[in-house]
């Protein structure tokens, strides 16, 4: 086994795919030549908005779905030639829920457990032991039905994991999550990644959740890669401060935009909402020329602050867009595909 | 999770075993639906009071089947027991849907699941639940009078096709379910396909009586099939070689239909 694990646990290289949707409709290229490599034991972040081919990358490496073109690697087998090793060297958690409504919890654990080669016994304890580590115990014997979002989320990693895998696929764990519910999930993927020498691939549209857990961050956008690096090189590699402005009212959006941008050294400038952001070689200079540059444009400010970058402004300096913009973008394209 | 606990590689659960595991689920499931179960032991009683009351004076024509010695309770009670034997597992495929709109299907498929232990643990369920009714079915019409010069014999022989006939229909089911993804595909199966094959067979008018062609396809109608081996296994084995044929003939059904729905898999798979 340890052979195997010398290389990359994912190895990704110019993966394409091309959803035909017929109907008239135009073709879907879902996967645009998409590299990644994620190192043995370590959490890869895929980050990108709603539709940016997050999910068909999962649905590949798990072997449920075959690439147009480009080859995949996952624990050192080929998705393609070798399905069945891979399959038995991963675990999935896809977007959906992943668990049968009608079933308990515990029952859940046990029959995923036996499916993935455990013996009876080993079967009950393991599911012993992850129902009291992702602190469900107390709803073991429930139907999953009855249980609340955040547990039954929780509920779907440990599944999951419960043949302890080599590769763990989390396809956006925590979308839908209210605030608590989430930071209980961070921990427990802290202390998965931690843990165990497991490689963890997790997808997200969240950029708090790539700067918190992920080792590695690949931006994702229209299926290609935009950037990659851990948080803190991708951070480092963007010049400058962020800028950020609370204006006053919503309304003044576009006049606040194109002062800003009339600001000598302010550059990468966004708004959405009330917030308008930006980037400046240096903030102490930019911002209260900025700041003057609204007043003059008759726009009242709330607040106004320096940071260091984020992985927030990493994204804008990339794609151009905010990921809120951007997943709102998605979010809006796939209802006109579902209402079509 | 500690690390030495990884380094033993989990044994394989044979198909055989995970085909076991994955019924005892759909049993649970469908027991957890008292309002299921009820349905599916009353659904028979109607058909056999609806029948039985509306057609009680066919045996009197000239010519219908059976004949004197064959009241019109023990002709229909075959019919009965594979109408809800076919009508029950026309929905199999309705796990498949459940559980390809979540996840589970997609979790299943991404494991060392055996696609073949899928099919044939909604085959098994269904082929169980029909076994079920048609035990209580039979009992109730031997309550109502009717009597099997068969005996137990026939009774088995009679479950044998029950189970058959069930698995075929699951198969075909479990297909539609996975090629359309559609609760309202299962619908068309149940609506359009199994209530003409109903009529265009011998399980509730001997089609000798009815227009010749209904006859002709009768003879390959694999509900038909069914009704024959029961009738006669319940009123004696009068013709043991149709008895055999006709269960060899659903054999090969099922067989085939397992077939083409395991290769379903692989059209959800390119759906993906
Ligand atoms: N089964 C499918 N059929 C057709 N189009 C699809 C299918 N799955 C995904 N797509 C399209 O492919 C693109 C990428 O989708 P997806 O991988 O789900 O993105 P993400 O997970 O990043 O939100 C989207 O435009 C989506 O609408
Ligand atoms: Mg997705």
């Amino acid at each position: 086994m340890s052979t195997t694990c010398q290389g990359p646990a994912i190895d990704v290289a110019g993966l394409t795919k091309t959803y035909r949707t017929g109907r008239g409709a135009p073709d879907v290229r879902a996967l645009d030549g998409l590299d990644l490599t994620a190192a043995p034991g370590s959490v890869l972040g895929l980050l990108g908005p709603n539709g940016a081919g997050k999910s068909t990358t999962v649905r590949i490496l798990a072997t449920l779905s075959a690439p147009d073109g480009g080859t995949a690697r996952v624990a050192g087998h080929d998705v393609a030639r070798e399905a069945a090793a891979v399959r038995r060297a991963i675990g999935y958690v896809a977007q959906r829920p992943v668990t049968d409504p009608m079933g308990t919890g515990r029952e859940n654990l046990v029959l995923a457990g036996r499916l993935q080669g455990l013996g009876p016994r080993a079967a009950r304890s393991r599911a012993d032991e992850l129902l009291r580590r992702f602190g469900v115990a107390d709803a073991a014997d429930r139907l999953v039905k009855t249980w609340s979002g955040g547990m039954a989320r929780k509920l779907d990693v440990a599944v999951g994991l419960v043949h302890r895998p080599r590769v763990l696929f989390l396809d956006e764990p925590t979308t839908g999550l209210d605030p608590e519910a989430r930071a209980a999930m961070w921990a427990e993927i802290e202390r998965m990644a931690s843990g165990d020498g497991m490689t963890i691939l997790l997808t997200t549209h969240y950029l708090d959740e790539a700067d918190r857990l992920a080792d590695q961050v690949v931006i994702v956008d229209g299926g290609r890669v935009v950037t990659s690096g851990s948080p803190d090189a991708l951070k480092d590699g963007l010049r400058g401060d962020g800028v950020t402005v609370e204006l006053d009212a919503a309304h003044g959006a576009d006049l606040a935009a194109r002062a800003a941008a009339g600001v000598p050294g302010v550059v990468d400038v966004a708004v959405d909402g009330r917030t308008l952001r930006a980037r400046a070689d240096q903030g102490a200079t930019a911002l209260p020329a900025l700041l003057t540059a609204l007043d003059a444009a008759g726009l009242a400010v709330r607040a106004a602050g320096l940071s260091r970058p984020t992985l927030d402004d990493v994204y804008l300096a990339r794609t151009g867009r905010s990921l809120a913009e951007a997943n709102r973008a998605g979010a809006r394209e796939e209802t006109a595909e579902a209402a079509a | 999770m500690s690390a030495p606990a990884r380094t033993a590689r989990p044994a394989r659960t044979g198909a055989l075993v995970q085909a076991a595991l994955l019924t005892g689920r759909q049993a649970r499931q469908g027991m957890r639906i008292p309002v299921f179960m009820v349905m599916n032991l009353l659904q028979p009683m109607i058909w056999l009071l609806l029948f039985g009351q509306l057609f009680r004076s066919v045996i009197e024509i000239p010519g219908f089947a059976g004949g004197a010695d064959v009241t019109y309770l023990e002709y229909l009670t075959p019919g009965v027991v594979m109408m809800t034997a076919m009508g029950g597992a026309a929905w199999a495929g309705t796990t498949f849907v459940q559980d390809m709109e979540r996840g589970v299907m997609d979790r299943f498929l991404a494991s060392p699941t055996s696609r073949g232990a899928l099919l044939a643990a909604t085959m098994a369920w269904y082929a169980l639940l029909a076994c079920a009714q048609a035990l209580v079915v039979v009992g109730v019409a031997w309550l109502g009078g009717a009597r099997f010069p068969g005996g137990w014999a026939g009774v088995a022989v009679m479950l044998v096709a029950v189970a058959l006939l069930s698995c075929l229909f699951a198969a075909l089911s479990g297909a539609v379910a996975l090629l359309t993804r559609q609760q309202e595909a299962l619908i068309g199966v149940s609506q359009l396909l199994t209530i003409p094959l109903m009529f265009l067979s011998s399980a509730v008018m001997d089609p000798s009586l009815a227009p010749d062609w209904i006859a002709g396809v009768a003879r390959f109608n694999p509900f038909d099939w069914a009704v024959v081996v029961a009738r006669d296994a319940l009123q004696g084995f009068a013709d043991p070689a149709a008895v055999w044929g006709h269960l060899a003939l659903l054999a090969a059904a099922v067989t085939l239909m397992g077939a083409l729905a395991t290769s379903a898999f692989q059209a959800y798979r390119r759906s993906l």
